[in-house]
């Protein structure tokens, strides 16, 4: 692989940049692996990626039914921080933070990962209560964060309406100066250029559509397109078709599939050097290096898997971010979209062995996994490559929803991001 | 957007006027406390999810307020029938139909 620098740029630009190596291989599938990961995702990549890397598993196959960073990780609004409640989530989105801090010279690709802070909003009094306790909490975690009040949110953010002369005036918020934004499509594509430095094989246009078991085992996965490929082990990590998967190998998840959409609006000017989101009036926005106001909506209330959402959901989030920055009234929005995210009970992930031996799941991060596709590469491949669960996966396990250790971050997780 | 057939009002409405709530045909345990920790989280978490037909429960909240099942594609969206409670569907998936004959 060769090496991406400053020089190299120069260099191939005597050339017209048109010799170029490509970015990784397009092989043909082996009959047998010793780990075969379902879902090119980013989640599914970054375990790729750190089997290789950290536990010296090579022969593997990441199998992608679309193209790779096609689904979630393609269609989101890119928000990372770690700012989570309880010890056991806000342990594993920090194990993510600490991985982003270093990952663009990691895998020696530009993930654009910028550290400009979050400001989650408070709108009443119960708000900056949980905001208070929210930040108390990380901070006993070493995670940073403060707690500002009207004035230092108008300091942050000029041009937001923080008067009391709105319907839910702004009384305070929290801030994680670490947290920020990340290219999303970067990700994938870095993770996938370091896999395959590493010989993992990147199958694409490959779709699962069997689990094929022996003896209450997983033994090989059937794709439409090549037959089966057999593996010592299976990763599943296809965040909105989980349920599916699961279906495939006999048993189900608690999770619902609910399409989750964006826009982005034309470039404007840089005006917006923060993430700004709020529960209350529920609206997220930010503004990308391109200059498009990168706005989130909230999941609709069905499920579905058409990767579109309601009219209505749009309306109503463009409503909240208009409240907040009456400035924005005029902007035109250019694209909007949907993905499919898969939305747990607890609003945590799923990091778990199955009833299925040889089969894990990687799933349940909703409306807000993209934060943490780092750390849970990282401790997914450690689970596939011991056969158990990493440390910090441990309190992920799907059978917590039968023996009622759940890890409620609803309040953390409030907006959808 | 849904244009949604409420089986009570007998009219239809604009999709704002209805909320989804959720898997239909869900029975409670009849004997909650000889549940096992097995069942009793299967019955409060775990769902079909499926892609394609489903049955689900609406509710006409800025309407008549009354719940109502509906048998919906998750994949084309398409709303295929909507029944009232204590009904059964008429449109089954060819698995639900197989699952249901042996219950
Ligand atoms: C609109 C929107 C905004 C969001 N905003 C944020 C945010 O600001 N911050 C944040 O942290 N998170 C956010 N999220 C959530 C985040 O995008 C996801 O949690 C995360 O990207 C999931 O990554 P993944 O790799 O697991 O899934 P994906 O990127 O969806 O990858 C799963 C892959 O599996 C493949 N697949 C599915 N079925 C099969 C099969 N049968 N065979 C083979 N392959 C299959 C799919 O094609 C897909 O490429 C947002 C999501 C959406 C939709
Ligand atoms: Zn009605």
């Amino acid at each position: 692989m060769n090496k991406y620098s400053g020089f190299g740029l120069l260099k191939h630009g005597l050339s017209y940049h048109e010799n170029w190596q490509r970015a990784w291989r397009n092989p043909k599938p082996k009959a047998k692996y010793d780990v075969v990961i379902v879902g090119g995702g980013g989640h599914g990549l970054a375990t790729a990626y750190y089997l290789a890397k950290v536990h010296g598993v090579t022969n593997i196959a990441v199998v992608e039914k679309g193209y790779l960073g096609g689904g979630n990780t393609a269609r989101n609004t890119t928000i990372v921080r770690s700012n989570y409640l309880w010890d056991e989530s806000a342990h594993l989105y920090e194990h993510a933070m600490k991985l982003w801090e270093g990952l663009s010279q990691d895998l020696n690709y530009n993930v654009m990962f910028s550290q400009r802070g979050v400001l989650n909003l408070g709108h009443t009094l119960q708000d900056m209560r949980d905001i208070q306790r929210r930040v108390n909490a990380n901070r006993l975690n070493g995670i940073d964060g403060e707690v500002l009040d009207t004035q230092q949110v108008q300091e942050i953010v000029p041009i937001m309406d923080c008067s009391a002369n709105t319907r839910y005036p702004v009384l305070g918020a929290s801030w994680q100066p670490r947290a920020g934004v990340a290219r999303h499509d970067a990700v994938a594509w870095g993770y996938a250029r370091a896999a395959d430095a590493l010989g993992v094989d990147l199958i694409q246009q490959c779709e699962v559509d069997d689990i094929i078991t022996e003896d209450g085992a997983a033994v090989a996965v059937h794709t439409k397109q090549h037959g089966l490929i057999k593996a010592d082990r299976i990763g599943c990590v296809v965040a909105g078709n989980s349920s599916v998967l699961a279906k495939m190998a006999g048993f189900s998840l608690p999770l619902e599939s609910h399409p989750l959409q964006a826009l982005v609006s034309e470039p404007i000017k840089p005006i917006l050097d923060t993430v700004v989101m709020s529960n209350h009036v529920h609206g997220y926005v930010s503004q990308s290096d391109k200059g498009d106001l990168v706005i989130g909506a909230g999941i609709d209330g069905y499920n579905g898997y058409g990767q579109r959402g309601s009219y209505s959901t749009i309306e109503h989030t463009v409503q909240a971010i208009i409240e907040l920055f009456p400035i924005f009234s005029r902007v035109r929005m250019n694209r909007q979209w949907g993905g499919i995210v898969d939305t747990c009970p607890d609003a945590c992930p799923i990091i778990s062995d199955t009833p299925v031996e040889n089969l894990f799941f990687n799933c349940g991060w909703g409306t807000g996994g993209f934060k943490a596709t780092p750390g849970s590469g990282h401790v997914f491949a450690a689970t596939l490559a011991k056969g158990e669960a990493h440390e910090l996966a441990k309190p992920f396990s799907m059978f917590r929803f039968n023996d009622g250790s759940l890890i409620d971050e609803h309040g953390a997780a409030g907006v959808a991001h | 957007m849904f244009y949604i057939y409420c089986p009570y009002c007998q009219e239809h409405r604009e999709e704002e006027e209805f909320h989804a709530a959720g898997q239909a045909h869900i029975a409670r345990p009849a004997d909650p406390d000889n549940c096992t920790d097995e069942e009793w989280g299967d019955y409060l978490y775990f769902r079909k999810n499926p892609r394609g037909l489903h049955h689900e429960m609406w509710v006409h909240a800025a309407g008549c307020r009354k719940f109502f099942n509906m048998t919906r594609d998750t994949q084309s969206y398409e709303i295929k029938e909507v029944y009232k409670m204590g009904e059964q569907p008429q449109i089954v998936s060819e698995q639900d139909s197989i699952a249901r004959g042996t219950a």
